[in-house]
């Protein structure tokens, strides 16, 4: 086995040397019934060029790869610089690690550090962490700690909001005692709506809000705070579309008092949905109630600067149950492929990516609902998402483009929505060139094109 | 002569990237916008705009940041420098070929939404994953959903849960999970996140779980289950496994394993056949995938039969040579995160299992526990040892000794550095004083060994005859030992333009 | 370094102290107590109008590795806390009997106090603990 230094003969010796005969004696302490008498099936050992030859025959079977798309929903195609790879790769970060020892992890905890730095930057929050798994589990855990800020047990959470994200908050809470009560949206501008008196009382904890919502809509976040505040509520705002903030105003200029985002916009890749990041931010004076690891400013006895992991008083491995969170291993790489790629855009790029997908998104919106039988049907304003209401059944018009014209159209909405089965979620990036706009609309038009004849000569 | 890992060596000083930055630097180019603009007014009004023009975010070159990240990594240890001995942590060799798989465009780029005719080679991946990972455990439901080893604790907790609700009607009163003195600290904020009371049962004299206490806490009725690391976090492999699973189960409880020392077991035994009901495993430790500094992680759930329909949805399943996503599973605990757990994990784990073959992956464990039982076996003289049972794939030492001159664990951790390696796991577990748990793994070769216990023994002759050199240590490192208690009083969390 | 047990003071086996004045007793916790737990990081303390029996929890101390909970020696209202730990909870090292107090409380059964250990029995448990 190449990847274990020592030879067979070596490993004798070593036996040898610790005054044992055989292998089989290491495992003496597991009882005999219980040990394996048959080797595992699992396939032969295979060489380096036949694994990858397999991989590659994997990959290749998943066609919709390398074509045009405009899915978003949670995941988004963004360029990603080169140098972000070459910068992850190195060992030095990719097989260190937790930095327990701060004298040997300075690079994971200043970079750590600076991810911090940049996710309050762009949120317009005051503190955040290391951190989470990705946006669906950072809001759930954010729903938790806002139970344990207000001491109430009532989250209010718009059907908006990524259907995904609210059943895995549905599933960490469910044995909290926490009651999750939905707001719905309104159908024409594609806004949540609260009726304040029915929906948020003194007994919520928490509105739970997304903007850009699930339908591209951007939410009025600013008086959606304000409800909350006024019953003594917390607002989250979770993010999917974390290049928004280069262009929108930060949810903590708004009042929001924990912002949540899926960070996997920043340079990471789509990878069929994982490895992504959590972002978490909130205020300075909830800080102790936060889940996951913080990275700090320390002194060594010269005085020189150091970071270090801080606040460990709230995690588990000292707070045990309780904790605020059970989280350990969280996603550093991810979040230092995301600090490189918010560095390396910088001030500049951030503004213009985020100002290149609001206009290629108004486009390729204006050329849809050109389209003779379609339709924009919310009226908010959006970023790079929206959605449009096709003449036709919207999954099996989805696969015509797919298998005719090799085009991934964006999401059909009854996947989450049975009630709309004719709406496609589109989403445009930077990345989508005007052909590919183009093809899109070219695309629908012409396979709706008979569908559309029909019901006119019918009318 | 003879060669010692480490000397001292000149390292490069490096701001924060935020005190780099000068303002008009760029490190990007976009292509031209092809599109006709609109009036941004038109489409977002200026009051949902951001007016900040984001100040403070950092102005660099392209070749600022590399330098700066490139400065930033020198000053980190690694696998790749060496052994990396963190007990319970499992710090083994990252492949290379898998990091190649992981970036084949038709993974990276393929969108978690795709329908499933085009995802067909990542369905199959995840589903041979599941596979092998039943094989491997003996336990044949399989989820990779769940994203690193807490989660996945969270999620077969959460299953147990549910199994019993499903069994006993929902007033079951089943409320207790019980949990080893020695266990992880995820442990019981994974039960608690499910809505368990947590009891502890102790550890004996011989490092093992007491067998008596743990009888008589399941006989109050109210016992879900058991927590159980296994080998446990002091190395020892639970002999009674068969026994403690037979109590929980008279009591009505399930067992969960805590998978994160299997790097002990695979190929040589399975939790399926000593009774567990449900693991976890750490791709991140067991099966190679990397640490990455904190993450990405995953944590796969493997279970019996019986609590199979318990596990999160979509559920990856094949229909002849087609895969597909099942979403009908009535009684499944739920989505844990949004699409199907760290994919990006999953092909590194599944190629890594590829690679060595049932062959390989034994002689991997075999190797690991070989390491370690040599490492116990040279330190004894030098080290105190709690418990004197043969150790599994780690080892756990003490300070004893060397506390008698003032020298404690966090000193010999620091001197270790000194000396090249990356210190073991440190007062963990927490029911050892002054516990160094030593974990070799099998990619350490006998000459880096041979180094790490002349080390080991240097440092405690220096306990001795000169502690202050050991207690004021690392001696050789960029910083010295930094004033964590400051850094917790008044703590500052993030740069901003006047600090 | 042996630990300073005041003579005029009362205290608990979970080491904390109480300076009873009237019907009113000053809280903290001992300076064996703060050398065991090491540099104190965060003090969280109870909002006056609480109450408490005695062997609850009314608070806890963290250091950088460690948290420990407060318990209340006697039972009582908190009529005052020590706001001054919030910024600096090293007092509790530095001063644990003087300007590291927590909270004062108004005692609900003065013969409480009765049931503490004194000076001298404190000084004999905690060497019997060390033992």
């Amino acid at each position: 086995m190449r990847y274990i230094p020592n030879s067979p003969e070596e490993r004798a010796e070593m036996l040898r040397a610790i005054g044992l005969e055989s292998a089989e004696q290491l495992f003496a302490s597991i009882p005999e019934e219980l040990l394996l008498r048959a080797p595992l099936r699992t396939p032969a050992a295979m060489s380096e060029p036949e694994v990858l030859a397999k991989f590659e025959g994997l990959a290749a079977r998943n066609r919709a790869a390398g074509r045009p798309s405009f899915l978003g929903a949670g995941a988004y195609r963004h360029y990603a610089p080169t140098i972000i790879d070459h910068l992850i790769s190195r060992a030095e970060f990719f097989t260190a690690y937790t930095p327990y020892q701060p004298e040997i992890s300075q690079g994971t905890l200043q970079a750590i550090f600076e991810f911090q730095t940049l996710v309050c930057q762009l949120t317009g929050m005051e503190v955040a962490n290391a951190s989470m798994y990705d946006g669906s589990t950072a809001l759930a855990e954010a729903v938790l700690m806002a139970e344990r800020i207000t001491g109430r047990s009532r989250v209010v959470i718009s059907t908006a909001i990524h259907p995904e994200y609210f059943d895995v908050v549905h599933t960490y809470v469910q044995h909290a005692g926490i009651e999750l009560a939905r707001v719905g949206y309104d159908e024409q501008t594609g806004q949540t709506v609260i009726d304040r008196e029915k929906a948020l009382d003194e007994r919520t904890a928490a509105l739970v809000i997304q903007s850009p919502n699930f339908f591209g809509c951007l939410e009025d976040v600013q008086r959606m705070a304000a409800s909350a505040h006024e019953v003594g509520a917390l607002l989250i705002v979770v993010i999917t579309e974390a290049l928004s903030l280069g262009l929108l105003r930060p949810p903590g200029q708004c009042g929001a008092d924990i912002v949540v985002a899926e960070g996997q916009s920043f340079g990471i890749p789509l990878s069929f949905g994982g490895p992504y990041v959590g972002l978490f931010a909130t205020r300075e004076r909830f800080v102790r109630q936060m889940p996951g690891r913080l990275v700090g400013v320390a002194s060594d006895k010269e005085g020189r600067r150091g970071f270090v992991l801080t606040l460990a008083a709230r995690e588990q491995h000292i707070r045990r149950e309780k904790a605020t969170s059970n989280i350990c291993t969280n996603e550093g790489l991810v979040a230092l492929a995301a600090t490189i790629y918010m560095t390396t855009l910088g001030r500049r790029g951030l503004q213009e990516v985020a100002y290149q997908c609001a206009q290629k998104a108004a486009y390729a919106a204006r050329r849809l609902a050109s389209l003779e039988g379609f339709a924009l049907p919310h009226s908010a304003p959006r970023f790079n998402e929206f959605v449009v209401r096709a003449p036709v059944r919207a999954d099996e018009l989805l696969e015509q483009l797919a298998a005719e014209r090799k085009i991934t159209g964006g999401l059909a909405l009854s996947r989450y929505f049975p009630d709309r089965p004719n709406d496609i979620l589109v989403c445009v990036t930077e990345v989508n060139t005007r052909s590919e706009i183009d093809a899109l609309v070219a695309g629908l038009k012409e396979l709706t094109a008979s569908s559309v004849a029909t019901s006119l000569s019918g009318e | 002569m003879k060669l010692t890992k480490a000397t001292p060596h000149i390292t490069q000083n490096e701001d924060l990237i935020f005190e780099r930055s000068r303002r008009g630097r760029i490190g990007y180019r976009l292509p031209e916008l092809d599109v006709e603009e609109a009036p941004l007014d038109a489409l977002i009004p200026r009051e949902l705009r951001r007016d900040d023009d984001l100040e403070g975010v950092p102005e660099v070159s392209e070749v600022d940041v590399v330098r700066h990240f490139t400065r930033l990594s020198t000053w980190n240890y690694a696998v790749d420098h060496g052994m990396y001995p963190l007990g319970s942590c499992t710090m083994k060799y990252n492949p290379r070929l898998n990091e190649r798989i992981a970036r084949l465009a038709g993974f990276a780029d393929l969108h978690p939404l795709t329908p499933e005719e085009d995802a067909q080679g990542a369905l199959q991946v995840i589903y041979e994953l599941q596979e092998h990972l039943a094989e491997i455990t003996g336990l044949p439901g399989v989820s990779l959903q769940p994203a690193a080893g807490a989660h996945g604790e969270m999620t077969g907790i959460m299953m147990i849960r549910a199994f019993l609700d499903a069994r006993d009607g929902k007033r079951h009163g089943r409320s207790v999970m019980i949990i080893p003195d020695s266990a992880h600290g995820t442990n019981p904020a994974s039960a608690h996140l499910s809505g368990f009371k947590v009891k502890t049962v102790k550890t004996t004299p011989e490092g093992l779980t007491d067998l008596d206490q743990l009888r008589e806490l399941c006989a109050t009725g109210d016992v879900a289950g058991l927590m159980l690391t296994n080998p446990n976090t002091l190395g020892l492999f639970e002999k009674e496994i068969r026994e403690i699973c037979r109590i929980v189960h008279d009591a009505g409880g399930l067992v969960y394993m805590d998978g994160a020392n299997m790097n002990a077991l695979v190929g040589w035994a399975r939790p399926g056949d000593m009774g567990v009901d449900v693991i976890h495993l750490n791709l991140h430790k067991t099966f190679s995938t990397p640490h990455g500094g904190g993450g990405p992680g995953s944590g796969p759930c493997c279970c019996t039969k019986e609590l199979e329909p318990f596990l999160p949805v979509p559920r990856v399943v094949r229909d002849g040579d087609r895969f597909r996503l099942d979403y009908d599973r009535p009684h499944s605990i739920g989505r844990v995160k949004a699409f199907y757990g760290n994919f990006g994990m999953a092909l590194r784990a599944l190629a890594y299992i590829l690679t060595h073959g049932p062959d390989g992956l034994r002689e991997a464990t075999e190797t690991a526990v070989l390491n370690a039982r040599y490492l116990a076996h040279h330190l004894a003289s030098d080290y105190e040892r709690p418990y004197d049972a043969p150790p599994m794939h780690e080892v756990v030492f003490t300070d004893k000794r060397q506390a008698r001159k003032g020298v404690h664990t966090l000193d010999i951790a620091k001197r270790l550095i000194d000396y090249g390696f990356h210190p073991p796991t440190i007062y963990f577990p927490l029911i050892v004083q002054g516990a160094m748990l030593i974990e070799p793994t099998e990619s350490v070769g006998r000459e880096e060994l041979d180094q790490f216990i002349e080390a080991m023994r240097s440092i405690a002759r220096e306990a001795e005859e000169d502690p202050e050199l050991v207690r004021s240590a690392p001696h050789t490192t960029r910083i010295s030992r930094l004033d964590e208690a400051s850094a917790a009083r008044r703590p500052i969390l993030r740069w901003r333009p006047e600090n | 370094m042996a630990a300073y047990v005041p003579e005029d003071l009362h205290y608990s086996k979970d080491h904390e102290w109480i300076r009873v004045e009237g019907d009113t007793g000053i809280i903290g916790i001992t300076d064996h107590a703060q050398q065991s737990l090491g540099d104190i990081v965060y003090v969280e303390l109870p909002r006056v109008g609480d109450t408490f029996a005695a062997h609850d929890a009314f608070g806890s101390v963290e250091s950088v590795k460690a948290v420990s909970e407060v318990y209340a020696p006697v039972s009582g209202e908190v009529i005052e806390v020590n706001e001054s730990l919030q910024d600096e909870p090293e007092k509790v090292n530095a001063d644990p009997y003087g300007e590291g107090w927590m909270i004062r409380i108004r005692l609900s059964d003065p013969s409480e106090i009765d049931s503490l250990l004194t000076a001298a029995e404190y000084e004999d448990y905690i060497r019997q603990e060390i033992e």
